[in-house]
């Protein structure tokens, strides 16, 4: 056996450990120096065994007892080897044209990062490669993998990573566990194909694939898929924040509602509008598409449709069998995934849905294909017929639709018209921005706005906050450190930036400006893109 | 956390465990406060919460002083000054991987990237063990860590505060600073600790023995306790998602490791006034 230099210092080092640790705990459980009766010190010693002894007598507890990458001798069947093409969603990695198996590195970067959840909405994915699902990773039937999974130094969280499409305990997690700033590397051989969700396994485990870790790993049979003109790669998710959906800021995580099963978003690749508008999938008339289609849960269970579409073949739970025909919709657990395969016969918008459909018109499961080409009268006819039905209806109702949306438009420009409307939206912004500043800076400057003396400058009565509004943007969107003198007393701490958009910053100045005995104008979302955009320079 | 297997062994310390408890409830010796940087922690029962089915359910900690804040940068250039193997440049791979004090200018010379009252990060369990045998001090166990940060700064069960849980979680689920904040600018919590939660992580002495479990150690006894499904089954409380978080990441760990948001902070042992005769007779405690 062959060990690189890392992997000896690992071992020595953990070793060292244990012994070095034994006197703290001696330390711990034993008695002051001096005038002890005897009874005591016989008894410091007697302890010192069952509770030193079981803890660290046993093996290193190391989870990772690393045989470096030779112990595993050499698979005859593998020739060659490559890097994998990993793709973020939706895109595919190109169909391996191999013939036979080879051996594949895989390099997965872990990164907690703040992305976009909704408009105005930011959360914390945890991820593997920087996006919501993971990276779509293609090998072939009987390829030998070596994944490197590296956790990124900024992380907070070790991760690991169990693919569900490797044969082994934990499907790989314990020999991926990394602490953040450092990097795993276990070998496995794809000896089943399918399509397989990964996900983190690192205590506490919903957490983990709540935040975002997962995505689909796909194991090419030997005899390949059939070909298509497109593929695509979409995963569903439930996230639980602490707002309501649609509610704005950066947004925790909330655990209650995980555990009661009540997410607040159930989407598709980790964002609602990930695949809407200018995002959504495109393919034209006469092409075949197929997806794969994954679900990371942690808790919901999808039922998978394409609206205006019959899928032509379903390969049920990721198996390879293409095992049903003409579906219109289909099951995919938490933690499992599909394929679906289906010939575009028609232009049009086909929206890709969880048909709970709560979840797709009010949480977010929704996602569009455009499909551009020629019509196909046959197929689909459009509108033939647009003829008004009254029924039994007299005809005393005709024209009253218009009259009414004509008054309402009347009474929309009076309304904005009106100096005292436009006062109240100062109030409106008010309120909105006390929602944000008792989500985000109540902490420390405290919910009366006193701060604490000496540490937090107060935002009350403060002459350094009311004195200079540009000054104030910056200080959230960029942060705040160094000497700084308020109301007399001088602060020299450091407030981060704070992650806010444009609309909450304007609010919760608004709010602080105009609140505890503060007066000033509101602050606009003009003032604040402009205090951005030359603050960028 | 601890395993001890056999029922005869378990009873022994348990009586033991009982008699020790007799005997640290002397008095602390009059006159004596906690050295000027550090508070009393009182005893308390520490509740583990991975635990094998013949773990003991709660573990006593004695009454200890401990270090109101992590311990700083300029706190650390001391000991680096007069340690000079714990330099950055001279310091042993074994003991330190390369990732150590590297926000650092220099070997003595923190530099703009580490201001003076930042707790200090980037050291290994080896560093943080040797600054405190230095300092005449020592590391805390994860109980004892555990037990003090389960004290809220408004309740002293602190984990019975939803409010207390949902702050400290919330430092879990945000992104690391750019700049990491310096230390004691949050509230401390009743005991007049600071920064227990909501700035880095912190060492502690055994911070490896939560995975010891279960049956004499294979690969296996981890992915029983932290891993994926049958992985909550040990624990005590399995809503405590912070514990749980502490406890995945200390696993995480080797004695080596620096990471950008791990420090430390030491204790010392209360003295206490020696007691007269002993008694075997069990504590009320668990």
């Amino acid at each position: 056996m062959v060990c690189t230099q890392d992997d000896a210092n690992a071992s020595i080092t953990d070793r060292g450990a244990i012994p070095d640790t034994q006197p703290d705990v001696k330390t711990m459980m034993s008695f002051p120096e001096s005038g002890r009766p005897a009874l005591a010190a016989l008894l410091a010693l007697t302890l010192a065994i069952p509770f030193a002894a079981p803890s660290f007598a046993a093996d290193p507890p190391n989870p990772s007892l690393a045989k470096g990458p030779n112990a595993k001798g050499t698979d005859p069947e593998v020739q060659g080897e490559e890097k994998a093409v990993l793709t973020h969603a939706p895109f595919v990695p190109p169909p391996l044209t191999r013939k036979h198996p080879t051996k594949v590195t895989v390099e997965i970067e872990v990164k907690e990062v703040v992305r976009q959840l909704a408009d105005g909405v930011e959360y914390l994915f945890w991820t593997f490669g920087g996006e919501v699902p993971g990276m779509f990773i293609r090998v072939r039937e009987n390829d030998l993998v070596e994944f490197h999974l590296k956790n990124h130094p900024s992380s907070k969280m070790p991760h690991n990573i169990d693919l569900h499409a490797v044969t082994g305990p934990g499907g790989g997690a314990a020999s991926s566990f990394t602490a953040p700033g450092h990097e795993s590397q276990f070998s496995f051989k794809a000896i089943n194909p399918g399509l397989y969700i990964y996900h983190c396994a690192t205590a506490p485990v919903p957490m983990h694939v709540a935040n975002g870790m997962y995505g689909l790993i796909l194991v090419e049979p030997k005899e390949g898929l059939p070909p298509v003109d497109r593929e695509f790669y979409v995963v569903q998710g439930d996230i639980y924040t602490a707002g309501k959906f649609g509610e704005e800021g950066l947004q925790p995580f909330d655990q209650d509602k995980a555990m009661d099963e009540r997410p607040s978003y159930v989407v598709f690749n980790g964002a609602v509008n990930s695949l809407v508008g200018d995002n959504a999938l495109k393919a034209r008339v006469g092409e075949t598409v197929r997806i794969f289609f994954g679900n990371g849960g942690p808790n919901l269970t999808s039922s998978f449709h394409v609206i205006g579409e019959i899928f032509d073949r379903v390969y049920q739970e990721g198996g390879i069998l293409a095992n049903q025909r003409q579906v219109q919709t289909t099951l995919v657990p938490a933690g499992g995934s599909a394929m679906v395969e289906f010939k575009l016969e028609v232009p049009g918008t086909f929206i890709l849905v969880d048909h709970a459909l709560f979840r797709a018109f009010n949480k977010g499961a929704l996602g569009m294909l455009k499909v551009e080409g020629p019509e196909n009268l046959l197929v689909y006819s459009g509108k033939e017929v647009d003829a008004v039905y009254l029924g039994s209806q007299a005809d005393a109702n005709a024209g009253s639709d218009n009259r009414v949306a004509s008054l309402q438009a009347q009474v929309k420009q009076a309304i904005a018209a009106d100096p005292k409307i436009a006062g109240l939206t100062k109030e409106v912004q008010m309120e909105k921005g006390k929602r944000v500043y008792m989500q985000t800076c109540f902490a420390c400057h405290q919910p009366t706005g006193l701060g604490l003396t000496g540490v937090f400058p107060p935002l009350a009565k403060s002459d350094f906050l009311m004195a200079d509004k540009d000054r104030a943007i910056r200080g959230i969107i960029k942060g705040q450190s160094g000497p700084m003198t308020v109301n007399t007393k001088t602060y020299n701490g450091v407030m981060p930036p704070v992650a806010l958009n444009d609309d909450q910053v304007a609010n919760v100045l608004t709010y602080v400006r105009n609140t505890w005995g503060n007066a000033g104008d509101p602050v606009t979302v003009e003032d604040v893109r402009r205090a951005r955009a030359e603050s960028a320079h | 956390m601890r395993l001890i297997r056999h029922p005869v062994t378990a009873v022994i310390a348990f009586l033991l465990m009982a008699a020790a408890v007799a005997l640290d409830a002397g008095e602390p010796a009059p006159g004596k406060s906690a050295p000027a940087g550090m508070v009393s922690v009182p005893a308390g029962i520490y509740r583990p919460l991975f635990r094998g089915p013949d773990d003991l359910r709660e573990v006593p900690v004695k009454a200890l002083w401990l270090e109101e804040a992590p311990v700083t940068n300029t706190d650390f250039l001391e000991f680096v000054r007069q340690n000079p193997q714990w330099r950055r440049s001279r310091v042993a791979r074994l003991f330190a991987d390369s990732g150590y004090l590297r926000h650092w200018a220099g070997d003595l010379d923190p530099g703009p990237g580490a201001t003076d009252l930042q707790p200090v990060v980037d050291v290994s369990w080896f560093a943080a063990k040797a600054y405190a045998t230095w300092k005449g001090r020592r590391l805390l166990t994860t109980a004892e860590w555990e037990l003090a940060a389960s004290i809220g700064p408004d309740h002293r069960a602190g984990t019975n505060d939803p409010g207390f849980l949902r702050a400290i979680q919330h430092w879990y689920v945000t992104p690391t600073p750019a700049v990491l904040p310096v230390v004691k600018t949050r509230r401390p919590n009743l005991d007049g600790v600071h920064d227990l939660h909501g700035l880095i992580w912190e060492w502690t002495a055994d911070f490896n023995s939560a995975l010891v479990s279960g049956d004499a150690r294979g690969d296996t006894g981890l992915d029983r306790q932290l891993f994926c499904g049958a992985g909550s089954l040990g624990a005590t409380d399995r809503s405590n998602f912070p514990a749980f978080m502490r406890f995945g990441f200390r696993s995480s760990l080797k004695a080596s490791y620096t990471l950008p948001n791990l420090g430390f902070r030491c204790a010392l042992d209360v003295p206490v006034t020696p007691v007269a005769s002993v008694t075997l007779t069990p504590s009320p405690a668990p």
